[in-house]
C-alpha cells in the first residue's frame, strides 16, 4: 500500500503559489515548530531517523547534529542541483511545491540555529528557478522568511542561486565551491562541512527531497513516520523511472517494497515482448542489478546488501534490445565530460574507460582489454577527493562482471566484421576525408 | 575534455589552421581589476550585478549570476561583457574567465540566439534521443540563429527523448517533428504547450 506524503495533491492547479499551499494546511508545521524548542524540532527530525534522499543516504537529524553549537552564522544550503541521469523527482517539487521545500528549510534552520539559507539550483530548470524564486517572495512578503519568522527567535535570509550546467556541483563541497564563485571543484574532506563548509563556517547541505518532508514530519511526529517503510530506512520515497518502461515518471513508493512492484507494477514493466536485461537501482552512478534481482527490497540496506545502492532513487530500465556496450559507453562518456580534472585517477580512468569501450565498438579490442577497464576502474574508486570517477567505475565494472560473455561477443563481432571489411577494397580517400571533418 | 577533432580549424586539405592552439601571450602581463574610469558599464548591468553581490557575504559569489546577466546582455560572455562585470565586482578578467569556462551554460564564444539543448544522456538516448539530435543537427544546424547541443541528463526522463529549448521543455519528440519545433520558434512561439514540461501532470496514480 503507497502512502502519499510528498505527492498529495500535486497536481492541484496553482499549488505553486502561496495562497493554494496555506488553503491546503502550509506553514501550520513551520507554526507547530516554531512553538517547540529547538531541541524537541531537532530530537523529532532524529527519532523519525529519515535518510538523505540525494545520494548517500546519511540521515538527516544526525546531519544537523554535528553543526556546532553557539553563537555564530550558519549556514543552510539546499542543493537543488539535481544532474544525476535518470533523476528527476526534485524537479517536480520545485516546479508544483516550492512552498514546501521553503518550509522545510525554515523547519531545518529552525533546530540547527542557522542564519542564513541558499537554494542552490541547477541553471537548466529555468521554470523550476522561476517558480521557486517567485514562491520566495511571496514568503518573504509574508513574514515566513526574514527577521524573526512570525515572532519567533528564528532570523533567516534565504537566497536562490542558479548554476550553470555542471554535474559536478551535485557534490556537496563542489557545490559550495561554486556558490563561493569559483569553479566547482570539490574540496579535501575532512573537514566536513558541518565544521567548515560554506565561507569556511557551519554548513548544513540537504537534498530538496529531505528537506521538503522536514514539515511532513513534524506534522506526523517523528515516531509516527518513522513507522513507514522499514528499521533501516524509514518514510516514503520519491522514485524516478526512466528508460524503457511503458509509463516513465514520478511514483511515491514506501521504502522496502518488492523492485518488481515498481517496475512492473507502477512503471508497467518494459514495452510488449521485451523483458528487463538491466537496471540501474539509483541513477546511473549505482552499479547495475539484472532481470534476476527484481525481488530485492527497495530500501537503503536491501541494495546495499546486493552490491548497489538507492543513490537517488533513480531507477533506469535497460530491456533485452540494447547492447550493454552502447549503455557503458554512454556512461562513460557521461562521466568523462564532467569529470572536474582536479585528480589524475578520474580524468585520465574515466578518458580511458571511454577509449577501451570504443575500441571494443570498432573492433580493435582484445579480451585482456576487459581486464585492463576492470583495473583502471578500482584504481579510481577510492582515490580521488569526491566520488564522480567511482560513478563511473562502479556501473562499469559491475557491467563487466555481469555481462562479460556479452562483451566478449561484441569484440569478437566488431573485429568479425571489420576483417570481412578489409579483404575488400577500403577506399583510402575516406579516411582523409573522416580527418578533415 | 578531449578536443573534438570536428572544432579544430582546417585548411581544405586537413592541415590546422596556424594559431588555433597557441596559449595566452606569454609576454603579456594579466589584466588587472579594470579601472571604473575607464570601463563602461551599462547602468542596468551595474544594477543588477550589484543587487546579486548585496545577496553574499563575499560578493565572489555572484560570479555565476553576474555572467549570466552578461550572457544575457550580449549574447554570450564577451571579453567586453567579462570587462564589465569584473569591473563591477573589483575582480581581475582572468578570474570571471576562469569561473565562465567551466560551465556548460555560459559560452566564451558567441552563439545561436536561441538554446537547443537536445539531452543524449542514458535514459533519452534509450529512447532514441540521439536520432533527435541528428534531426536537430540537420534542420537547424546551418541557421546562426540556433545554438544546438547535444546536452548530458536535463532531468527530464520521464518525456525522453526531449529537448530544453530557452529553457522551455518539450517532449517527448519524433526526429520527425523537428521541423515543426524549429519553425515554431523562428516565428517566437512556443512549440507542442501540450507537451511542454510546465504543463505535465504527474503520473502516479495516488498523487491526484
Amino acid at each position: 500500500m503507497t502512502k502519499t506524503l510528498l505527492l498529495k495533491g500535486i497536481d492541484e492547479p496553482d499549488l505553486h503559489t502561496l495562497e493554494v499551499y496555506e488553503r491546503g494546511g502550509g506553514y501550520q508545521a513551520l507554526r507547530k515548530a516554531l512553538g517547540m524548542s529547538r531541541e524537541e524540532v531537532l530530537h523529532e527530525l532524529e527519532v523519525s531517523a529519515i535518510r538523505g534522499r540525494g545520494g548517500a543516504g546519511f540521515a538527516m537529524g544526525k546531519k544537523i547534529s554535528f553543526l556546532p553549537k553557539g553563537q555564530m552564522d550558519k549556514y543552510l544550503v539546499c542543493n537543488a542541483d539535481e544532474s544525476e541521469p535518470g533523476t528527476f523527482k526534485d524537479r517536480e517539487l520545485l516546479q508544483k511545491n516550492p512552498h514546501m521545500l521553503i518550509e522545510g528549510m525554515l523547519i531545518a534552520a529552525y533546530a540547527g540555529g542557522i542564519t542564513r539559507a541558499f537554494i542552490y539550483i541547477r541553471g537548466e530548470y529555468a521554470l523550476q528557478a522561476d517558480r521557486l524564486e517567485a514562491a520566495l517572495e511571496e514568503a518573504k512578503a509574508a513574514g515566513y522568511v526574514g527577521e524573526r519568522v512570525l515572532g519567533s527567535d528564528l532570523s533567516l535570509t534565504m537566497w536562490v542561486h542558479r548554476g550553470a550546467g555542471a554535474y559536478i556541483c551535485g557534490e556537496e563541497t563542489a557545490l559550495l565551491d561554486s556558490l563561493e564563485g569559483k569553479r566547482g571543484n570539490p574540496r579535501l574532506k575532512p573537514p566536513f562541512p558541518a565544521n567548515q563548509g560554506l565561507y569556511q563556517g557551519p554548513t548544513l547541505i540537504n537534498n530538496v527531497e529531505t528537506l521538503a518532508t522536514a514539515p511532513t514530519i513534524i506534522r506526523m511526529g517523528g515516531a509516527e513516520y518513522a513507522k513507514l517503510g522499514t528499521t533501516g530506512s524509514t518514510g516514503t520515497k520519491l522514485v524516478s523511472i526512466s528508460g524503457h518502461v511503458q509509463r516513465p515518471g514520478n511514483y511515491e513508493i514506501e521504502l522496502g517494497i518488492p523492485s518488481r512492484e515498481i517496475i512492473y507494477g507502477l512503471a508497467g514493466g518494459p514495452p510488449e515482448g521485451r523483458s528487463v536485461k538491466l537496471w540501474f537501482p539509483g541513477g546511473s552512478s549505482a552499479p547495475v542489478l539484472t532481470g534476476d534481482d527484481l525481488d530485492i527490497p527497495y530500501d537503503f540496506d536491501s541494495l546495499a546488501k546486493a552490491g548497489t545502492m538507492l543513490g537517488s532513487g533513480a531507477i533506469i530500465v535497460v530491456d533485452d534490445s540494447t547492447p550493454v556496450v552502447d549503455v557503458a559507453l554512454k556512461v562513460a562518456k557521461f562521466y568523462r565530460h564532467e569529470s572536474c580534472g582536479k585528480c589524475t585517477p578520474c580524468r585520465e580512468g574515466t578518458n580511458w574507460t571511454v577509449k577501451m569501450l570504443e575500441r571494443i565498438d570498432s573492433g580493435e579490442a582484445t579480451p585482456m582489454d576487459l581486464d585492463i577497464m576492470a583495473a583502471v576502474c578500482t584504481n579510481i574508486i577510492g582515490n580521488c577527493l569526491c566520488v564522480l570517477g567511482d560513478a563511473m567505475a562502479m556501473p562499469i565494472g559491475s557491467m563487466i562482471v555481469k555481462f562479460r560473455p556479452e562483451f566478449e561477443a561484441h569484440i569478437e563481432a566488431a573485429r568479425a566484421r571489420n576483417e570481412l571489411a578489409t579483404t575488400e577494397e577500403a577506399p583510402p580517400e575516406a579516411l582523409i576525408q573522416g580527418a578533415v571533418a | 575534455m578531449a578536443i573534438d577533432p570536428g572544432r579544430v580549424p582546417r585548411f581544405g586539405h586537413g592541415s590546422r589552421v596556424p594559431g588555433w592552439d597557441e596559449a595566452a601571450d606569454l609576454e603579456k602581463d594579466p589584466a588587472p581589476i579594470p579601472d571604473p574610469a575607464t570601463t563602461p558599464v551599462p547602468e542596468e548591468l551595474r544594477a543588477r550585478i550589484e543587487e546579486y553581490m548585496a545577496r553574499y557575504p563575499d560578493r565572489r559569489s555572484a560570479a555565476i549570476p553576474a555572467l549570466h546577466a552578461v550572457q544575457e546582455r550580449y549574447g554570450w560572455c564577451s571579453p567586453e561583457g567579462i570587462e564589465q562585470a569584473a569591473c563591477v565586482m573589483r575582480l581581475t578578467p582572468g578570474y570571471l574567465t576562469a569561473v565562465a569556462t567551466f560551465y556548460d551554460m555560459l559560452f566564451t564564444q558567441p552563439v545561436g540566439r536561441h538554446d537547443v539543448y537536445v539531452c543524449t544522456n542514458i535514459s533519452c538516448s534509450l529512447r532514441g534521443a540521439d536520432a533527435l539530435f541528428e534531426a536537430f543537427h540537420e534542420h537547424g544546424g546551418g541557421d546562426p540563429e540556433f545554438n544546438i547541443r547535444a546536452f548530458e541528463c536535463l532531468g527530464a526522463c520521464d518525456i525522453a527523448p526531449m529537448v530544453s529549448i530557452d529553457g522551455n521543455y518539450v517532449g517527448p519528440l519524433a526526429p520527425g517533428e523537428v521541423p515543426e519545433v524549429l519553425d515554431a520558434v523562428r516565428r517566437g512561439e512556443e512549440p507542442f504547450p501540450e507537451r511542454q514540461m510546465a504543463n505535465r501532470k504527474s503520473t502516479d496514480p495516488n498523487a491526484a
